[in-house]
This record gives C-alpha cells, structure tokens and sequence, in this order.
C-alpha cells in the first residue's frame, strides 16, 4: 500500500499498465512533456519515450479517431480528453467508429481504446471545465462508462478497463484529483467493471451515486443519523454496464431510493435507474423515487455550489423521502 | 528589420493620434491584465488567460475594425476589447462577475456584448470560426457592408473548425477574415508540435486563399496590414487569413506552470521583443511622445485601472436565481419549478448561515 492522490493513482495505473503491456500507449493534448493539465500522466514520456506518450495538436477528433485506428492494429490506447467537456469535438468518432467498429465489422475490426477525461464541477471551472457528459455515451451501445470515485478504484478500474476488449470511456472527477489521499495498493491492483460499492450501510434510505457526488451523499447520511434516519450510499464505479444486483438489493432493503449525480435531470443517468427500479423493485418502494441532481441549466460559472448536488439538497430528498 | 531606419508614421499613413491611441490601449491592456492576474491570485476571478506579450495583436487587429464590424475573438484577445472602445469598468464587471456583468456570470469570456459587436469567446477552442463565417454569410445575405473578423490561437488550427470554417469561406467568399494569433504554444505544446507547415499563413494557399504573415509584435505592422485586408474585404474581396507572429509571455492561465516546458532563456529572448517597450522606442524617435510624457502616460493609467478595480470590487455579485435565466428564451415548466426549489433552499440556507 501506498499512500496516494487521485490523480497519482491514474498515474500509477497507467505506468503499471504500460510496464506490463508494450501495447498500452497514452495520447492527448499536453500529455508528454507537461505530464498532463492535472498530471496524471507525469514522468511518463520520461519512462516510456516519445513513441507511446504522444503530445497530440490540439484535436479531439484526430486523438479518438487516431486511438481507433491504433486499436485496429493492435494497441491498447489510452486517450486523454483534456476535460470532459471538450469531449465533442470527437463525438463523431467516438459514437459513429469507437461505439459500432465491433458492431459493423461483426468483430473482424475492434478498438479496446480507453478515453480519460476528466468530469464534473466543483473548481469554478465554469462552464466548460466542469460538466457531467456521461449520459450522452451511456445512451451508446457499444461503450462502457466508469466513473471512480477513491483513489484505489481509479487505479484498479483504469487497470480493469485498458484490459477490457471493449471501449471505455473513463470519466475522472477533477474535484478529487488532488483533494483526497488514501492507500491504494501497489502492483498490479483490478477493481472489476460493473460492480458496485457499498460505501455506507443504511437501513432507511438508499442514496444511489457515483464519482464526486458520493462524498456529498456520505456528508448527507452523516447529518441524516443525527436526525435518526440511517442512509445507505451505493456508488454505482460503473454506469455501463450498471450494477443491477446491488441496486435491487439495497432498495428492497430500505424501500427508499433517492439517486443523486451532478448531471442534469432530464435524460441523466438517474432516469435510467429509476425507471429499472419503476420496472422490477415498484413493490418493494415505501416512497417514491426521488432525484437530486444538477438543475436543467448549463453548468453556471456563479453559483456553482448552488447547482450541484450538495449535501443540503441530498438531506432534503432524504427527509421528503422519509416523510412520505 | 534593424539596421534600417523605420518609415516616418506620415509615409505610413498614420497621425500621431492614430499612435498614441495605440500605445495607450497596449498599456492600458498590460495594466490591466496584470491586474486581472492579481484578483484571480486573490480569488476574485476564477480563472484567467494572460494576454502579456501579445497586446500589438490585439489592438492593431481591434483598431483596424469600424464599430458595425464584429468580432468573434478567443479568450485573450483583452488588447482589441480595449482597443473597441470598451471600458475598463465593463470588463472588470465580467471578470468580477458584479451584478453589473454583461454576461450575468453564465461563464468565462473576458468580455462580450452586443452593444461592442464582440460576441463572447467560446471556451472550446476553434469553434467561433464557423460562426464567423456564417455570420459573414448572413451579411452578404443582408446587403450589410460590414467585416466579421475571428481571432484565434495557433492551437486552434489542428481544429476541424478551423479547416472546415476557412474551406467554406473559400467557397462562398462572406466578408470574414481569419487572424491566427500565432503565440507559438498551445499551453505546453509548441507550434512546430501542432502542424507540419511551416508557416500559418501557408494554410490558407490550399484553399484557395491569400495567407500573411506579419510580425505580432510589430502593432503598426499587425494594423496597415489588417487595416488593408479589412477594407479590401469590406469591398467585396476574398476571405484573408492573417498570422500575427507573437509570443506568450506569460503562463497558458492562471493554472499552468510555464518552467515545465520551456527554458527561461527562450522566454527573455522574446521579452527583448515585447511590443509595449518597441512601440515606445518608435515614438520617441518620432518624437510623438517623449519619456516625461511617457512616464506621466503610465502613471495616469495604473491610477485609472487602480481606482477601477477599487470601485468594482465594491459592487454587489450575482443573485443565485440568474443561473436559470437565458436558458430558453422562454424556459419550460420543469425550469421554473428548479428556479422555484433552489429560491426555496437558498433562503433555508441564507437562514441557517445567519
Ligand atoms: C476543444 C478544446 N480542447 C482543449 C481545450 C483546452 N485548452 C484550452 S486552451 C488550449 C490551448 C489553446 O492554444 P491556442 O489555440 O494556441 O491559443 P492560446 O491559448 O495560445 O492563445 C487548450 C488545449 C479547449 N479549451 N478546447
């Protein structure tokens, strides 16, 4: 074990990765000399010289589609997105190729690409530097989507994900980069795609989250107990594939959900489970499904704190949640 | 360029007004961005894109351009704000995020508002040029006889926007004209990293299009040529693009670390160059303005932007509520019924604050 950031587990990952496996090989902007904006590629170049830490230009689409084509041909790509929110500029490539390369070439042609970016608000980073996109990519067949929210699951997903033979997009909270230290196991460390995290036992309420907003839940059901209300957190790691078993379990437990995510409301993620909770666990509800969740507004450059959800909108839908 | 003695500004064409309110506007740009890079140190701005070293673009772009002309610049191009006539008070707003921002705190943007026809610079790089082409576009449309320039950086043009914003303009040939403002880097990554051509400029030969290069530092340089492009495409000419050669001297933004990537040595070597101090020399040569002069210049701007900042800072910020304004033009019911939950909590929390 060793002590260490967000950001220096996603570099742990990737230098174990690349050790291992001469087929890794990292791309993006700033990625090389600079380490990286919130470097998490450090000392990389370094280690692994200029052929397999590339410095891209300045084009989302050329790193995707260029990491496409590396798969094609036999390499493990990781691809960085400077932010999350300049993801777009290759949303053709990662929708139109990356998604459907299986798919359309019935399996003669695939590109186990990984796309990092990181995600999410919570450093006045306003518009552009602080979005939750992750909808957009979990409504496209064909990707999985991890969201970590500890240092060690970023380190033994990342890991998990440069393995898979599926395209990943990866999407790292940039509020916990450097905010959070813990162990992380050293070598080689696989947290599995698709399964869940109990992070709190609860037998009232069920907040289900994942990335940043796991600790605003956890800061949620920590006031919630001093009201005498005991909130179970369940963070999703993966929202693509989901983590069913776990969701169910919690809520025939507990009877009320209430899911929270930084992304807008309309079309989020929350939709999703609520309606598969709708679906299959409508019998086990004492309440109704609640969501707390970024407003239905671009991500605001003032007031940030007010369009997340913080812990104070958590506790209200627990206590709505609660009371009905 | 040394060695030979520089024109007379009479020869140039220009007025000493036409000199000193260049000079001015430079300074006036240095100071205040130094100042917008102190208030993000003290957490007033959240975030900030140095302009130092690059302000001849920028006003000698800005002065080229007639108030009905629009702009659509990136996010430092602080010198041709100024340079437009905007006040200082009126940024200092929008960086604060006062009540009084134009922008009502939506997002970054130095600075944007219709009444200047400078539309606000996108964050995502490069994406303002397909819009100034098809602004361009609906002028010709409208039989309007005005120019829409965009400014960019020299990492905006590995874009597609790019590429494809210029190859269409070629096609259709609207009153646009491109400016690169080639600062050499796209945060750590160096020009020669970001394209094969050697030049900017060049770019535009492929499609079909005229390509100059002029030296960014050089503010009379960056204006007679851009002046020249401008009315030529005011009279019906092809789109031009322009690289402006220049330097960045300082860091990318407020959160980048400069020493990474590049030697000091590099960094002074183009400081020798800086724009401010050569326009100076040529005016005092000139004799349009002498060092008394100068000095007195100087010091009634820093007071001027000192005493700005001063009263900017006093100016209330931002209601909560404005994060939901704009979003629609008329916003839906699901909206206003967030409107109405966050009016709610933020009184809950203002209580329980207090
Ligand atoms: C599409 C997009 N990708 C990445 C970024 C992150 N980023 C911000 S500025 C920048 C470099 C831009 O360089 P350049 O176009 O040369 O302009 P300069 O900053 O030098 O003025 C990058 C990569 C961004 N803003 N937009």
């Amino acid at each position: 074990m060793t002590v260490m950031t967000f950001a220096k587990a996603i570099n742990d990952a990737l230098r174990h990765e690349m050790k291992r496996d001469e087929r890794v090989v990292v791309l993006g902007e700033d990625v090389g000399v600079n380490g990286g904006v919130f470097r998490c590629t450090e000392h990389l170049l370094m280690e692994f010289g200029p052929s397999r830490v590339i410095d891209t230009p300045l084009s989302e689409s050329a790193i995707i589609g260029v990491a496409i084509g590396m798969a094609m041909n036999g390499l493990r790509p990781v691809a960085e997105i400077q932010f999350s929110d300049f993801i777009f500029g290759g949303f053709e490539q990662l929708v139109s190729n990356l998604a459907k390369i299986r798919y359309r070439n019935a399996g003669h042609y695939f590109a186990p690409v990984v796309v990092r970016a990181p995600v999410g608000g919570g450093v006045r980073g306003g518009m552009y530097h602080s979005q939750s996109p992750e909808a957009y990519f979990a409504h496209t067949a064909g990707l999985k989507v991890v969201i970590p929210s500890t240092p060690s699951d970023a380190k033994g997903l990342l890991i998990s994900s440069i393995r898979d033979e599926d395209p990943v997009i990866f999407f790292e909270p940039k509020r916990l980069y450097h905010s959070l230290r813990e162990d992380v196991p050293d070598g080689d460390y696989t947290v599995p795609l698709g399964k869940a995290r109990l992070v709190r036992e609860g037998d009232d309420v069920s907040v289900i989250t994942y990335g940043a907003t796991v600790y605003d839940a956890l800061e949620a059901a920590e006031r919630a107990a001093k009201e005498g209300v005991s909130v179970e957190v369940l963070d999703l790691r993966t929202i693509v594939p989901y983590d069913w078993e776990a969701i169910s379990r919690s809520v025939r437990k507990t009877g009320r959900p209430v899911i929270a995510h930084e992304a807008q409301r309309t079309a989020g993620f929350g939709a999703e489970i609520a309606a598969m909770i709708a679906e299959r666990e409508i019998y086990s509800l004492e309440a109704p499904v609640l969501r707390v969740t970024g407003y239905d507004t671009p991500f605001p450059l003032v007031h940030e704190h007010h369009y997340l959800p913080n812990p104070e909108r958590i506790l209200r839908a627990i206590r709505r949640s609660v009371a009905s | 360029m040394r060695g030979k003695a520089p024109p007379d500004p009479e020869t140039l064409g220009l007025s000493s007004e036409d000199l000193t309110r260049m000079y001015r506007t430079m300074v006036l740009t240095r100071v205040l961005d130094r100042y917008l890079l102190r208030l993000q140190r003290m957490g007033k701005v959240a975030l900030y894109a140095e302009t130092i070293g690059e302000e001849a673009v920028g006003v000698g772009t800005g002065y080229a351009l007639r108030p009905e002309d629009v702009l659509f610049p990136s996010y430092r191009e602080l010198g041709a704000f100024l340079m437009r006539g905007v006040p200082v008070s009126e940024i200092l707003d929008r960086m604060l995020n006062t009540v009084d921002d134009p922008l009502k705190g939506h997002e970054f943007a130095i600075f944007g508002d219709r009444r200047y026809n400078i539309v606000p610079a996108p964050t995502p790089v490069a994406t303002q040029i397909p819009l100034a082409v098809g602004y361009a576009m609906a002028s010709k449309v409208k039989g309007e006889r005005i120019v829409v320039m965009t400014i960019f950086g020299d990492g905006a043009t590995s874009k597609g926007d790019f590429h494809e914003g210029v190859n269409f303009a070629s096609v259709h040939k609207p009153p646009v004209v491109f400016v690169c403002r080639n600062n050499q880097y796209a945060i750590s990554t160096h020009v020669s990293k970001q394209t094969g051509s050697s030049t900017i400029a060049q770019k535009a030969v492929a499609y079909g299009l005229e390509g100059i290069r002029v030296d960014g530092n050089d503010v009379l340089a960056v204006y007679l040529t851009t002046r020249a492009v401008v009315e030529r495409v005011r009279d019906g000419g092809a789109p031009v693009l322009i690289e402006a050669l220049t330097y960045r001297l300082g860091a990318h933004t407020t959160s980048d670390d400069p020493k990474r990537y590049r030697t000091e040595e590099e960094v002074q070597r183009w400081a020798k160059l800086d724009p401010i101090e050569r326009m100076r020399g040529y005016l005092i040569a000139k004799g349009v303005i002498d060092e008394e002069r100068d000095v007195a210049l100087r010091a009634e701007i820093e007071g001027l932007v000192a005493a700005e900042v001063e009263r900017a800072l006093q100016r209330p910020g931002l209601e909560p509520a404005v994060i939901f304004e704009d979003v629609y033009a008329s916003p839906p019911w699901t909206l206003l019924e967030q409107a109405e939950e966050l009016k709610e909590l933020s009184g809950l929390q203002k209580v329980t604050k207090g």
